[in-house]
């Protein structure tokens, strides 16, 4: 039997406290423990980047990520972008830019964009698209995508 | 991901004592990139995890007399940012930077592509390629060893991660008219193994027209990252000219032993590639070195 522990972190800026197995992975823990679906599973070993969240504001796959690493840590999925009604402005571009098709990889490349603009707030386009180089889309594209981060970076 | 328990552990000697209590059944965690993968595959069985990373002083990056001290719960991108590598070890800088994706630098460790033991390992590339040392800690005490010496097979390595710690790697600061760097290509420029990596580190005479000691270190071509020290005799006390070149660059791919990989590259195609990123890597170290 697996042991269980307290994890304590703060996710999307409140303090949450929940019951997790030693072997729980981070993503398992947001999703089937907390209900935050938004942050999707898809190759589990790291590849395709749709469980991208940001721990301390740096992107990690939380597929690969032991929830026990999240212990004290500010934890921000795409749960956490949008102020009530008013959508985070990477989320209106995207939008706007029609890089938004089936949506599986959209939280993941969100949050990736989110980290970039957290440490490097005017990127050039080929540091976006270093930025989003662990993020797979296969619907979309990546121009929509790339113009859409271009256009916030650029209006701020 | 399988295992019963995890434990954080806060000092080098509390993770060794969980490790020896559970005598063979607990294994270290860094990133845990790689090893979480193995462990959901089923391909390792641990009953108790060791996280490391919040040992303090073990994710420092510092300068040590002559010596860089790279901490093993150092990240990649950690090693790509800092100033002190991107100025004093182009390759490993370089080497870092090309790994996975950002997502997987922004938790991966020297250390843990060290200890994965894969003979491509651009982390490992680099470190011997610096001639790097890595210290071992265990119940006995702490002692520095070469990296190279810690390689024994694709995916093995000499260090028993059920029972010793790399707490920090080192190697020497860059003298004048010495210089390096790592070349590399894959399919895609992320989440790609390498097809060919090269990490070139030459030291210059002092008015720079002869190589005076070059380390050439090349993957995926012997079961563990290869030194290519017949090249780098080749290229000693030489003067710097277009032949010089050609004969090291010659001799590298003669002594290399690539394999054919149905998923990434023909041995054919790998030795042309060995030839153009050992020639590429040769003329950038030299260029750094003259400053």
């Amino acid at each position: 039997m697996a042991r269980t522990y307290q994890l304590q972190m703060n996710l999307n800026g409140e303090d949450v406290e929940v019951e997790v197995e030693a072997s729980a992975t981070l993503a398992y823990v947001l999703r089937e423990q907390l209900g935050l679906t938004g942050t999707k599973i898809g190759c589990e070993e790291g590849e395709c980047g749709a469980c991208t969240v940001l721990v301390d504001g740096q992107a990690i796959n939380s597929c690969l990520y032991p929830a026990m690493k999240a212990a004290g840590r500010r934890i921000l999925t795409v749960e956490g972008l949008a102020q009530k009604d008013k959508l985070h402005p990477l989320q209106r571009a995207f939008i706007e830019h029609g890089a938004v098709q089936c949506g599986y990889c959209t939280p993941g490349v969100l949050l990736s964009a989110v980290a970039l603009l957290g440490q490097n707030p005017h990127p050039s386009e080929a540091e976006i698209r270093r930025a989003i180089s662990g993020n797979l889309c296969r619907c979309t594209g990546y121009i929509k995508i790339v113009r859409a981060i271009q256009e916030v970076s650029q209006t701020d | 991901m399988m295992c019963e328990d995890y434990v954080t552990a806060s000092t080098v000697e509390e993770a060794l004592a969980t490790l020896a209590s559970l005598r063979g059944e607990a294994r270290l965690i860094a990133g845990g990139t790689d090893l979480v993968i193995q462990l959901q595959r089923g391909e390792r069985n641990v009953r108790c995890l060791v996280d490391i990373t919040r040992i303090p002083a073990l994710d420092d990056i510092k300068l040590d007399n002559s010596y860089i001290v790279v901490g093993a719960a150092v990240t990649f991108s950690q090693i790509e940012r800092s100033l002190l590598i991107r100025e004093q070890a182009p390759v490993l800088a370089e080497a870092a930077s090309r790994v996975g994706s950002p997502q997987i630098r922004n938790v991966g460790t020297l250390a843990g592509n060290v200890v994965n033991a894969q003979p491509a390992a651009d982390g490992s590339i680099a470190l011997l390629t610096l001639d790097a040392e890595s210290e071992i800690a265990n119940l006995t005490g702490r002692q520095w060893v070469p990296v190279a010496s810690l390689f024994v097979s694709p995916g093995i390595s000499r260090l028993d991660a059920s029972a010793e710690i790399i707490t920090a790697f080192r190697f020497r600061t860059r003298g004048p008219r010495e210089g390096s760097a790592f070349e590399r290509l894959a399919r895609r420029k992320a989440l790609a193994l390498p097809l060919i990596n090269v990490g070139v580190n030459v030291l210059l005479s002092a008015d720079g027209t002869h190589v005076r000691e070059a380390r050439i270190t090349i993957g995926p071509v012997a079961p563990v990252p290869f030194r290519a020290k017949e090249a780098e005799a080749t290229l000693k006390d030489r003067s710097i000219n277009q032949e010089t070149i050609a004969q090291a660059v010659d001799v590298a791919v003669r002594e290399s032993k690539p394999r054919t990989s149905l998923l990434r590259a023909s041995k054919e195609y790998r030795r042309e590639l060995i030839r153009t990123l050992t020639r590429r890597a040769l003329l950038r170290a030299i260029e750094t070195a003259k400053g």
